[in-house]
C-alpha cells in the first residue's frame, strides 16, 4: 500500500556514504537473464498481454506446499485462511496457484513483475536497519482484494496477464549483495501467494549473507507461517482496520486471521511492525483506535510500531478523499495515550511522527523525512542519551 | 424461455448428431422469436456487418464444454442471415482447444481465439461488489455476443450457466467465486458492455451434470438432449437449475440448498438494484418443443 511500486519514486542519494542513483542500478542489474528493462519496468508499464502469454513456461511452475489431495483429483489449499477447495484446471482465490490432475502448483516461482532499490523506509521498517536499502521484489497475485489497493495493477492479476522476469533465488540474492542491499524485500503485492519463491530466496540470501524482510497482510495460516518465521528476519503486517465489517466489506478477508498471525509472529520473536492505513470514515473511529491500540499493548506488547498511514484514493475506493491530516494525529493520539511507545505517522513527509523518539527520554534516536533517515542515536541497541533498550533489527 | 429436446440427439457416449442438432436449434430458435422460418429468428439476433460474438464455455475440456456441432450449427445460421464476421472465444486458447475448437485469430469469417489474443482493457469497471477488466474481445472486436453455456452444477457457485458464463470476460474471475458467488456473478453481468452485448443466451444441455461441477465429471452427467434458450439469463437459469435439482433428487442427492451452496446470486439478479431478468416461476413462461 503505502510502499506502491512505482519507478517514479527515486532511490533516494543514501546516507552513510553510499551514493547510489537508478541510473547505476539499472547498469548493475542487467543481468544476461534479465533484461533489465523488463526486470525493473513498473507494473503500470507492462500493459497486460504485451509479452506472450508465459503460464506454460516450466520454469516458473514448482509443486505448491501446504495443500491437501482430495477426491475426484480436487485439493485443499492450507496456505491461507480461505482453504479454498479447487477442482481440475482450476485455481484459488489468489489466481496463482492452480490444480492441474490432482496436483497443486504454483504458477509464480521466480516470476517477478516488478523489483525496485528502495529506502528500507519505504515497507515501511522503521526499526529495521534504518537508512538501508532493500532489493524489493514482487510476482503478481493476492489473497485478499482490498477496494484501495495501490498496486492492483500487480495483486490482481493472474501471473499471465503481466509481463514477467525469470529471476531464480540465487540471482535475487546476488543482485542485492551486488547492489549493497542489505536485505530483501516481499512486497508490493502479497508475498504469502509466492510463499515457495519468498521461502527458496530466503534460503539464497541468507546463504548470500543478505536477509529477508516481508510486507504482507498476514492472511496466511500457522504451519506456514510459522515456517517462515524461520526463514526471514522482520514481518511488516499491514493490518487494514480493527473490525470484522472492514475486513468483510473492504478486504474480503477475515480479521482473526490476521490477529491470530501478529500473535503467532510475536510468540515466535520474529521482529514485527504494524502499518494501519486510515480510510477516511471506513476505518478511521476513536473506537476503533482505542480497541486496536488496546489490543496491540495487551497481545503484543507496547514495543510494537504502529504506522497510521494516509490513504489516497485508489482502485474501487476513488470517491474517498486522503486521510485528513488531523486524524492520523488523532489516531496517534489515542494510540500513545493507550501506552503503545512506537507510533509513526506514515505518508505525511516532514511530520515529526516520522522520527523514532526514546520512550523513555523522549529524545529523537532515529530521525527521518520521508525516506531519508538523519541523525540515528541508537547504540547496541540502545537509546545513546538514556541507554533504554529501543527493541528492532539495527545491525 | 424455451426449451428444446431430441432424445436421438445424443445416446449416452454416442457423438451428436450435427442434423438433428440443427434441427433442435431450428426448433428453440423459431420459439423464442416467433417466428416460421429459423433465419427469421437469426435476424432478430444480429444484423449484417456486426461482429458476432459465441461466447462458449471450455473451462473442462471435451467431457462438459459447448459442443462444437452446436457452434457449428450456429455458425452456419448466423452466415445465412449476412453475418461475415464470427468470434468465437473464451477465456484461454488453450481452454478452447481443449474443448476441440482450433484456434484462428486472423482468418475469417470465424475466428476463434481466446482472451489471451487479445487481452483486457486496461481500465477498470466496477459495479457493486466488482471491479474487473473487461476481454478486449467483448470491448473491442464484437458487437453483440451469444451466450453458449452448459447446463451444469458448479462446486461452489451452485450451478454456471448463463450469467456465471461472463466470467470468462473479465481478469479476475477468481476473486469473485466467495459467498456462493452472491452478489459477484449478478454485479459482473451489470458491467455495461456485458449487459449491453449479449443478446441471446444459448445453454447446451445436451449432456448435462448435476454434481461434481464445473470440472467434467462423466460418472454425474446425463444426456439431457436439449438447449435452453432465453433472452433473459436469469429465467434461464433458474430454469436449469431446477433441472439440475431435479436430477440431484431423482438420483437422492442433496438440494444445492442443503449442500449449501444455493445459487442465490439469482435472485439477487432479479433484484430492484439489478432487473437482469425474473427468476419468478410464475412469470416464466417455459416453452417445450
Amino acid at each position: 500500500m503505502i510502499d506502491k511500486a512505482n519507478l517514479e519514486t527515486p532511490v533516494p542519494r543514501l546516507l552513510r556514504g553510499q551514493s547510489y542513483d537508478r541510473r547505476e542500478f539499472l547498469k548493475a542489474a542487467s543481468l544476461p537473464c534479465l533484461a533489465a528493462g523488463a526486470f525493473l519496468g513498473a507494473p503500470r508499464a507492462a500493459p497486460l498481454f504485451a509479452a506472450p502469454a508465459t503460464e506454460s513456461d516450466a520454469q516458473f511452475i514448482r509443486e505448491a506446499q501446504f495443500y491437501e489431495k482430495l477426491a475426484y483429483k480436487k485439493i485443499k489449499c492450507k496456505l491461507c485462511p480461505r482453504e479454498c477447495v479447487i477442482d481440475d484446471r482450476e485455481r484459488g482465490y489468489c489466481g496463482v496457484r492452480e490444480n492441474r490432475g490432482g496436483t497443486y502448483y504454483t504458477l509464480v516461482h521466480s516470476r517477478v513483475v516488478t523489483a525496485h532499490i528502495d529506502p528500507i523506509e519505504k515497507k515501511p521498517f522503521f526499526h529495521v536497519l534504518p537508512g538501508t536499502l532493500a532489493f524489493s521484489l514482487a510476482t503478481a497475485g493476492c489473497n485478499v482484494n482490498c477496494k484501495m489497493c495501490q498496486n492492483w495493477e500487480i495483486s490482481q492479476v493472474r501471473p499471465e496477464q503481466v509481463r514477467a522476469t525469470y529471476a531464480p533465488p540465487a540471482k535475487v540474492a546476488a543482485l542485492a549483495r551486488e547492489n549493497r542491499c542489505p536485505a530483501i524485500a516481499y512486497t508490493y503485492s502479497e508475498p504469502v501467494i509466492f510463499y515457495e519463491y519468498m521461502m527458496d530466496t530466503a534460503q539464497a540470501a541468507h546463504a548470500a549473507g543478505v536477509r529477508s524482510v516481508v510486507v504482507t497482510g498476514g492472511y496466511i495460516t500457522e504451519d506456514p507461517l510459522k515456517k517462515l518465521c524461520t526463514a526471514v528476519d522482520a514481518i511488516k503486517v499491514d493490518l487494514k482496520a480493527f473490525s470484522e465489517k472492514f475486513y468483510k466489506d473492504v478486504v474480503n478477508g477475515e480479521l482473526k486471521h490476521v490477529l491470530n498471525a501478529l500473535v503467532t509472529i510475536r510468540k515466535l520473536g520474529m521482529w514485527s511492525e504494524i502499518v494501519y492505513l486510515v480510510v477516511p470514515t471506513l476505518n478511521d473511529s476513536d473506537q476503533e483506535f482505542k480497541g486496536l491500540a488496546r489490543w496491540i499493548k495487551s497481545d503484543l506488547g507496547p514495543d510494537v510500531p504502529v504506522h497510521f498511514s494516509r490513504f489516497h484514493p485508489e482502485y474501487l475506493l476513488k470517491n474517498l478523499p486522503p486521510t485528513p491530516l488531523e486524524t492520523l494525529e488523532r489516531a496517534k493520539a489515542i494510540a500513545d495515550a493507550e501506552g503503545l511507545h512506537y507510533v509513526y505517522i506514515g505518508n505525511v513527509p516532514g511530520h515529526p511522527a516520522e522520527s523514532t523518539y526514546c520512550p523513555k527520554c523522549r529524545k529523537v534516536v532515529v530521525e527521518r523525512v520521508g525516506y531519508t533517515v538523519g541523525a540515528v542515536h541508537i547504540k547496541n541497541g540502545r537509546c545513546q542519551y538514556c541507554h533504554t533498550p529501543i527493541p528492532g533489527v539495527w545491525g | 424461455m424455451v426449451i428444446g429436446r431430441d432424445p436421438q440427439l445424443r445416446q449416452s457416449g454416442a457423438s451428436l448428431d450435427s442434423d438433428r442438432l440443427l434441427k433442435l436449434l431450428d426448433r428453440v430458435m423459431q420459439a423464442t422469436f416467433d417466428r416460421d422460418n429459423p433465419l427469421e429468428a437469426w435476424r432478430q439476433v444480429a444484423r449484417p456487418g456486426e461482429v458476432v460474438g459465441l461466447k462458449v464455455n471450455c473451462l473442462a475440456g471435451r467431457g462438459i464444454s459447448t459442443n462444437v456441432p452446436l457452434v457449428e450449427a450456429i455458425c452456419e445460421r448466423l452466415q445465412q442471415v449476412g453475418i461475415k464476421d464470427i468470434v468465437i472465444w473464451d477465456r484461454l486458447n488453450s481452454d478452447l482447444e481443449s474443448a476441440r475448437f482450433r484456434i484462428n485469430e486472423r482468418g475469417r469469417p470465424i475466428r476463434c481465439f481466446g482472451n489471451d489474443t487479445l487481452g483486457y482493457e486496461q481500465e477498470l469497471s466496477a459495479y457493486g461488489s466488482v471491479g474487473s477488466l473487461l476481454s478486449k474481445t467483448l470491448t473491442q472486436v464484437c458487437d453483440a455476443v451469444i451466450s453458449l453455456p452448459v447446463l451444469k452444477d458448479h462446486g461452489i457457485t451452485g450451478v454456471t450457466m448463463a450469467l456465471k458464463n461472463v466470467f470468462g470476460a473479465i481478469h479476475n474471475p477468481n476473486k469473485y467465486h466467495l459467498d456462493v458467488g452472491d452478489p459477484y456473478i449478478a454485479d459482473v453481468n451489470m458491467l455495461p458492455p456485458i449487459r449491453a452485448k449479449i443478446r441471446l443466451h444459448i445453454c447446451d444441455a445436451t449432456t448435462a451434470q448435476y454434481e461434481g461441477g464445473p470440472s467434467f465429471m462423466p460418472q454425474w452427467t446425463w444426456p439431457y438432449n436439449g438447449l435452453l434458450v432465453a433472452r433473459d439469463p436469469v429465467a434461464l437459469d433458474y430454469t436449469g437449475w431446477q433441472i439440475i435439482e431435479r436430477k440431484r433428487a431423482e438420483r437422492g442427492m442433496k438440494s444445492l440448498k442443503e449442500m449449501k451452496r444455493e445459487p442465490a446470486y439469482i435472485a439477487t439478479a432479479a433484484d430492484a438494484n439489478h432487473r437482469l431478468g425474473t427468476n419468478d416461476p410464475k412469470k416464466i413462461e417455459v416453452m417445450e418443443v
